[in-house]
């Protein structure tokens, strides 16, 4: 078995010592109504990333504070440089530029309010074009591997991502965990069917209980609550049917690959909440649906995502190089320019889950150190808010 | 068991030696196909023959199933069977189902 404690990755490290492997200058609007000059100052400044959304306004409670923490987190993760925050006022603007500020990382705050878009444009370009030019001449260093935070959720899942790519991902999960990486899985409605399992993959029984309590919390006050038929026709998708998954217990069974043989995990985050006791593998309350799920766990400090699929999802994201990993030969035939690796010989008993595993660390590896993954090439940047109810 | 030709690849693959259902891993198998069966679990193999034109990615009764059956797969229970399958029958929505919802 390969020897991984030794590996190193080039990677950027960020002020508050974190290693990121992106190098962004992002213009974060703040709401909606701020997305159209975030824009403009992209367009105007190259080498920045605009990330506009849907929402922002007339949130309220705990929806409104899972606004802001998705929001700073994605201006803290160390993917990212710097920030130029846009919103429409300057409460909340200062509220999300002061968040991303406790990085240590440079912050500048635009409010549109009494200065219009052009004069909003015109000064926050100016900061953009600052951030770019300290952004362009910071160089990669030499970082071990366990300073990465890894995620993991898979999407367009078919009876091939059990067999092949999820525990291709699991596999790698119990390679690199014990050599110190964090990682993050999630995917609340996917455990049902296989929560008995996933339970007792607690490092104790206290976490155990608690991921029970949220798992089931969501049972009742999202599925049960809201549902007007047996859910059939979206746990499990219709991707997922077509891809011969019939139920929801198979496809969890198959969703839970995902963490290995061996791996346990040491707490639960809410959404977009950022790991705090220590190194290890997180279980992140989040939606199944693949760009609401990445962008959660990317705000949560994420550095690179690994994605498993069987029919083939396409989803990338902004700031975060999400690898598609598939064992499903007709995926890799009719949709090649989305698979960074291909795991298909699992199927064909060429390939063993622990050469599959090996060959995603060397593509974590890769992408790390600057590789452009198959979503990033292909211009895939889905950034999808979760929200948790209607706004005020 | 049988001792599969060298280099023969597997049409389907069952995860656990306890699972009823396994999962077809090749494009365009059509009934009647015998079929190579590969138990991931320890990588014994046994024959089978298809009993339909099954795609890829679907699964196929290895033995018959009965209307109030439990399907296995991962040696786990993944729902009911609420139709009679014969052995090397395609098992799907229209004869299995969740018992969750």
């Amino acid at each position: 078995m390969t020897n991984f404690s030794n590996m190193t990755i080039m990677g950027y490290r960020r002020e508050n010592g974190r290693v990121g492997v992106r190098n962004h200058v992002l213009i974060l609007p703040v709401d909606d109504i701020s997305n159209a000059a975030c824009e403009a100052v992209a367009n105007n400044v190259k080498g920045t990333l605009a990330i506009p959304h849907a929402y922002g306004r007339l949130q309220f409670g705990e929806d409104l504070e899972l606004h802001f923490r998705t929001m700073i987190g994605t201006g803290a993760n160390p993917n990212v440089h710097s920030v130029v925050v846009i919103g429409i006022e300057p409460g909340w603007t200062k509220r999300i530029a002061d968040g991303i500020r406790e990085t240590g990382k440079e912050v500048a705050e635009f409010s549109i309010e009494q200065n219009g878009d052009f004069e909003t444009i015109r000064r926050a370009s100016w900061a953009a074009k600052d951030f770019v030019h300290k952004a362009t001449e910071v160089q990669r260093e030499e970082c071990s591997i366990n300073e990465l935070w890894v995620s993991t959720k898979c999407g367009e899942s078919d009876t091939t991502t059990g067999l092949g790519s999820c525990p291709t991902v699991g596999n790698m999960y119990d390679k690199l965990l014990p050599e110190g990486i964090t990682g993050f899985f999630g995917e609340t409605s996917e455990i049902t069917g296989a929560e008995h399992i996933c339970q007792k993959r607690a490092i104790n029984e206290e976490v155990g209980a608690r991921w029970y309590k949220m798992w089931k919390a969501y049972q009742d006050d999202v599925i049960f609550a809201h549902q007007t038929d047996d859910l059939s026709d979206s746990q499990p998708t219709k991707g997922n049917i077509e891809g011969g998954l019939t139920t929801i217990e198979e496809k969890a069974l198959g969703n839970l690959e995902k963490i290995g043989r061996t791996s346990q995990f040491i707490d639960i985050l809410e959404p977009a909440e950022m790991p705090k006791s220590g190194k290890g593998l997180y279980f992140m309350d989040s939606s199944s649906a693949a760009a609401e799920c990445v962008t959660l766990m990317a705000a949560g400090g994420a550095v690179i995502h690994t994605f498993p699929t069987g029919q083939g999802n396409v989803v990338g994201n902004p700031i975060v190089p999400v690898i598609k990993i598939t064992a499903n030969p007709r995926t890799v035939r009719t949709m090649g320019e989305h698979v960074d690796v291909d795991v298909s010989g699992i199927l064909r008993r060429e390939q063993t889950i622990d050469e599959a595993g090996d060959a995603l660390i060397e593509m974590i590896r890769r992408t790390a150190n600057g590789r452009n993954t198959a979503a990033e090439a292909l211009g895939h940047r889905e950034f999808s808010m979760t929200k948790l109810y209607r706004s005020a | 068991m049988s001792n599969p030709a060298p280099n023969e690849i597997p049409h389907l693959l069952v995860h656990e030696e306890a699972d009823n259902v396994g999962v077809v891993v090749v494009e365009g198998l059509t009934a009647g196909t015998d079929m190579l069966c590969c138990i991931t679990h320890d990588n014994s193999t046994f024959r089978l023959t298809a009993g339909a034109d099954v795609p890829i990615g679907h699964k196929i009764a290895l033995k018959d199933l009965k209307d109030g059956d439990t399907a296995i797969k991962y040696g786990e229970d993944i729902g009911k069977i609420i139709a009679d399958i014969p052995q090397g029958g395609h098992v799907h929505t229209q004869n299995c189902k969740t018992k969750r919802w």
